[in-house]
């Protein structure tokens, strides 16, 4: 009788401690207070651009048109990209915004599932963050809502999601990286650039395995491998071949960038040169 | 002796093309690789690292028109097995395919009459080049 009682106690424990890890947390105060203030849509724009959204929440005909719906394989099974014009986020205020970014949430207090790259995000500083929240609004309407995620159990649970989050959020302070300094094309690399959401391989429960970050991994749908982007793997590569292939898509062979890649080079396309000379220089030289 | 390496010279030839006749994916490897190389004179030029010759930016476009006509044939049915990276999606969106292919071939040909000099070069040849990735985007899978 003790002995089931204890271990009745132990289960109580080990649900508690599950249900306390795997609440979604409230967005961090002065995070909070900091989106209160007016962004710039200007600037706005190139966080857009260098954050890629275009490349799942837009067809690529119409990149400002953010309707979503777009699919996307995941090994976990196949989820819709969802509504982010100011339609989709029609009720949402600056603070959801910063939630989703920063911490996977959404305005409801649900967990976002990672395939939202949350994990890199939450690099962004407040201020690129609210500059984005402001640009975003100035985009057309777009009607329309995303299919439900197709995930088999228990990936379906996004309860789970918050243990995800506790085994591989990084934790980050917000950072205040600006424009123009050494470590910019690190932050745009590890922040609003998501760059390891495909060149870092995961493990078996998706979580980036930090060791072997931008060492290239399988993509997530499927469609071979993305390649080694660390100083070693672009040992062969001058700076100026990194920026030529970030911004005519072409690798020193002549060969073109496919895949998600060539998404991605349109998209920089809208970045000053300085920017994507920043990145390579910080994938060269690693730091 | 010379008439035994002539001989085998002549056989290694022929099993060349033969296999080029019979294997799609080495033909169209054959066909892309001159690309390649043709653009990669061409990206030396248009970023200034190689000096500016008519001559070689027509032959890149040449070799672009001369795959987008022999493209649509070297991808039959149930090519995408063997040491390829061709998507399956190429067989499930033929027409779309080819269209890529289509496009290709003429966006070149107006190319290599508009590009007279190295101003119409730099300022035509880049839009020629999207090609290859919105094509590569949809059609071949990520390499390592």
């Amino acid at each position: 009788m003790k002995a089931l009682l204890a271990l009745l106690a132990v289960a109580l424990l080990g649900a508690g401690a599950f249900w306390l890890v795997t609440a979604p947390g409230a967005l961090d105060p002065e995070i909070a207070r900091a989106m209160a203030a007016p962004g710039d849509a200007g600037k706005g724009e190139m966080v857009f651009w260098a954050g890629g959204c275009s490349s799942c929440h837009a067809r690529p005909d119409a990149p400002t048109e953010l309707g979503g719906g777009a699919a996307l394989k995941t090994p976990f099974g196949v989820i819709y990209a969802p509504n982010i014009s100011p339609e989709g986020l029609a009720h949402w205020t600056p603070q959801d915004f910063a939630h989703a970014i920063y911490d996977g949430v959404d305005d409801e207090g649900a967990h976002l599932f990672p395939a939202f790259p949350y994990a890199s995000y939450r690099h962004m500083s407040v201020v690129d963050v609210r500059d984005l929240w402001a640009f975003l609004r100035t985009l057309p309407a777009v009607k329309g809502e995303a299919p439900a995620p197709e995930f088999g159990f228990p990936f379906n649970i996004r309860r789970l999601v918050g243990g995800w989050k506790w085994l591989y959020l990084p934790h980050v302070a917000p950072s205040q990286t600006a424009v123009g300094d050494v470590d910019y094309g690190r932050y745009l690399v590890e922040g609003p650039g998501h760059c390891g959401e495909c060149h870092t391989p995961r493990d078996p429960l998706g979580g980036p395995i930090a060791d072997k970050a931008l060492t290239g991994a399988p993509m997530p749908d499927g469609k071979g491998k993305s390649p080694n982007i660390t100083p070693a793997g672009l040992a062969k590569w001058s700076q100026d071949d990194i920026e030529t292939a970030l911004t005519l898509g072409f690798k020193p062979d002549g060969d073109s960038l496919g895949g998600a890649m060539a998404e991605v080079v349109r998209n920089l396309g809208h970045l000053p040169r300085g920017d994507v000379a920043a990145i390579a220089r910080y994938l060269k030289s690693g730091g | 002796m010379r008439r035994a390496v002539l001989t085998a010279l002549t056989v290694l030839l022929g099993v060349g093309a033969g296999l080029a006749a019979d294997d799609p994916i080495a033909a169209r490897k054959e066909v892309m690789k001159a690309n390649g190389s043709a653009t990669k004179t061409a990206i030396g030029m248009l970023k200034g690292a190689t000096p500016f010759k008519l001559e070689d930016a027509l032959a890149a476009l040449k070799s672009y028109m001369d795959a987008a006509d022999k493209g649509p044939a070297l991808f039959p049915e149930g090519s995408d097995k063997g040491d390829t990276k061709a998507l399956p999606t190429i067989w499930a969106n033929k027409k779309d395919f080819e269209a890529h292919f289509a496009k290709l071939g003429a966006d070149s040909k107006a190319a290599s009459t508009a590009i007279t000099d190295e101003a119409s070069f730099k300022a035509k040849f880049p839009s020629v080049l999207k090609n290859c990735g919105d094509c590569h985007e949809l059609y071949r899978a990520k390499d390592q």
